[in-house]
């Protein structure tokens, strides 16, 4: 796809985007969810897909923005909106910290050992969120009540989060361009010669990640105050859920690229969402079906595929003059 | 001739196994030298010392007068001394254009360095050198769709992009085609002669290393065997006898 083209489809998506909660107004639950979505597959695509360095972990960096901002909304004694995105604010940062401190921990690790102790953090996350008192332990937190008309909320969070993805969408465009982007790349193709040329990698994976945390706890923040009610296993830490979905959102799409994350959260989402209406009972086995071919048969993705299938279109060519 | 490298005393083991026993040798600022050998005699073992991969168990390494022992990996490659794998080592799943471009150490290596588009600079420095070592028409491919040969110049093309002032190379000529290798070796005595950088070579085939190299290093065993100019090393008893094989 050319430069023009992605601003045409850029532009149709972000009208598309604005008038669907008006359009379709039983559907603004989902249509608020969709672009969390996006946030988790393109934020896990930083580090999954660009760096190569698969992350089953992330989903602690939304799970920490989501406490984060609920406590600061307990406790902070400010007003709805400016509690919520100073709320956001601090669990941004919390998580960004956190993915310094990990990150110059584990990130040293290659390969299936880095993914394997990632997969541990998820899990520790939960299990302190669910015995620690003061963030309410097991029996979980409630964000203050949005103000205004019931429906509203999803309204108002629908644009918040469609917002949220097209700023992540559009700084991962640019970032993809630079040499950062590149040396991301560069890791992820061949680590040791990405040393060997001189790249610093330990430090360019530590900023990939603190880059997916921002957003994910800046998301993570208003998902708290949007569903409404925070449990530590099932909405916070949920690792079995949000945490597999965004790695299997970027997957489908395609990793490693910067469309594929999006087209694989529109698919994803849409496809569980009709499983859920149409199958009910049987959605999780349907869900599960689905991963297995996913990754049976698209393991490169649908924009990995095409970009296979068609080299030239995406300007692999040789040329002689 | 100052002595650009410098190896004191040099060992490595990997637990019983002694792949580099207190090996002393040096390479003089813009020679060719070459280091030969056996296969398993610790030649790609003490270039991994060389540029920081793994820790050494004994001696002392300098680069230009400055103390490299415990430096790592990218710490010595930001240096000036670039090495390129045996088994050819590029960025497949990116162009060769981009291969180049993050091989680039003009801007530094930075965080805030990084987060700018590739220059136009940049670009033409690597399109000047990709049509040097005869890839210009493949800029575009991936790395990974070329052939072997075709990745080493690849490579080599990449190593020079970093302005290295010391290029170690791993047999350079292994698995290409006897074309190829001309071009390659042409390119290498250029690359030395005009733009001064020092090349240290691992090589096994001798008709290439005896007509390039200035002087050269045997090893065996892991022990330094012989040092000397080619026509010495081509006639000593013990290479012979290790390596060369009498006839």
């Amino acid at each position: 796809m050319n430069g023009r083209g992605q601003i045409i489809l850029g532009i149709v998506i972000v009208a598309a985007a604005l008038a669907a909660p008006l359009v379709f107004p039983d559907f603004r639950a989902q249509i608020a969810m969709l672009w969390v979505m996006v946030l988790f597959a393109l934020t896990w695509d930083i580090l999954g897909g660009q760096t190569g360095y698969n992350t089953f972990g992330n989903i602690l960096f939304f799970g920490t923005g989501m406490y984060a901002a609920a406590v600061f909304q307990r406790d902070g004694g400010f007003d709805y909106f400016p509690g919520l995105f100073i709320g956001m604010g601090l669990g941004a940062l919390i998580s960004v910290a956190l993915a310094t401190i990990l990150g110059s921990m584990i990130l040293r690790m290659r390969g299936h050992y880095f993914a394997i102790a990632t997969l541990g953090l998820g899990i520790a996350a939960g299990e302190i969120a669910s015995g620690w008192d003061y963030i309410g332990a097991g029996s979980g937190m409630s964000p203050p009540l949005f103000p205004g008309a019931p429906g509203v909320s999803y309204i108002f969070f629908g644009y918040l989060f469609f917002g949220l993805a097209l700023i992540t969408f559009l700084l991962l465009a640019w970032v993809y361009r630079t040499r950062f982007g590149l040396a991301l790349n560069a890791i992820r193709d061949n680590e040791d010669k990405a040393e060997a040329m001189g790249l610093k990698t330990d430090t360019y994976k530590i900023a990939a990640w603190m880059l997916a945390a921002l957003f994910l706890g800046l998301c993570g923040g208003a998902a708290g105050n949007m569903l409404g009610f925070i449990d530590p296993r099932d909405t916070a830490f949920a690792g079995a859920t949000f945490g597999v979905w965004m790695v299997l959102m970027a997957i489908l799409g395609g990793k490693g690229t910067l469309w594929g994350p999006v087209l694989g959260a529109f698919v994803f989402h849409v496809t569980q969402e009709i499983l859920w209406t149409h199958l009910l009972g049987w959605q999780r086995v349907a869900l599960g079906l689905i991963i297995v071919g996913i990754v049976v048969f698209f393991p490169q993705g649908i924009l990995g595929w095409a970009r296979t299938r068609w080299p030239k279109r995406f300007g692999h060519r040789v040329e002689t003059s | 001739m100052t002595d650009q490298l410098v190896i004191t005393g040099v060992s490595k083991r990997f637990g019983g196994i002694v792949a580099n026993e207190s090996i002393s040798l040096s390479v003089p600022q813009g020679s060719i030298t070459g280091m030969i050998g056996p296969n398993g005699s610790g030649k790609t073992t003490l270039f991994n010392s060389i540029v920081g991969h793994h820790p050494v168990d004994g001696g002392s390494i300098t680069f230009e007068g400055r103390e490299i022992t415990r430096l790592r990996v990218p710490q010595i490659a930001r240096l000036g001394m670039i090495r390129t794998f045996q088994q050819t080592r590029i960025f497949g799943k990116m162009t060769c254009m981009q291969n180049m471009a993050i091989s680039d150490a003009d801007h530094g290596y930075g965080l805030m360095a990084l987060l700018k588009p590739v220059s136009g600079e940049t670009r033409d420095r690597s399109e000047a050198l990709l049509e040097y070592c005869g890839l210009h028409s493949k800029r575009h491919l991936l790395a990974g769709d070329l052939s072997f040969g075709q990745q080493k110049l690849l490579e080599f093309a990449m190593a020079l992009m970093i302005r290295p002032r010391m290029l170690l190379l791993d047999e350079p000529t292994a698995g290409i085609n006897p074309t190829l290798i001309n071009g390659l070796i042409e390119r290498l005595i250029r690359v030395n002669q005009d733009l001064g950088i020092t090349l240290f070579v691992i090589e096994h085939n001798m008709r290439v290393i005896m007509n390039m190299a200035e002087n050269i290093h045997c090893l065996a065993y892991g022990k330094l065997l012989a040092s000397g100019a080619p026509d010495d090393i081509r006639n000593d008893q013990r290479v012979i006898d290790a390596y060369l094989g009498g006839h």
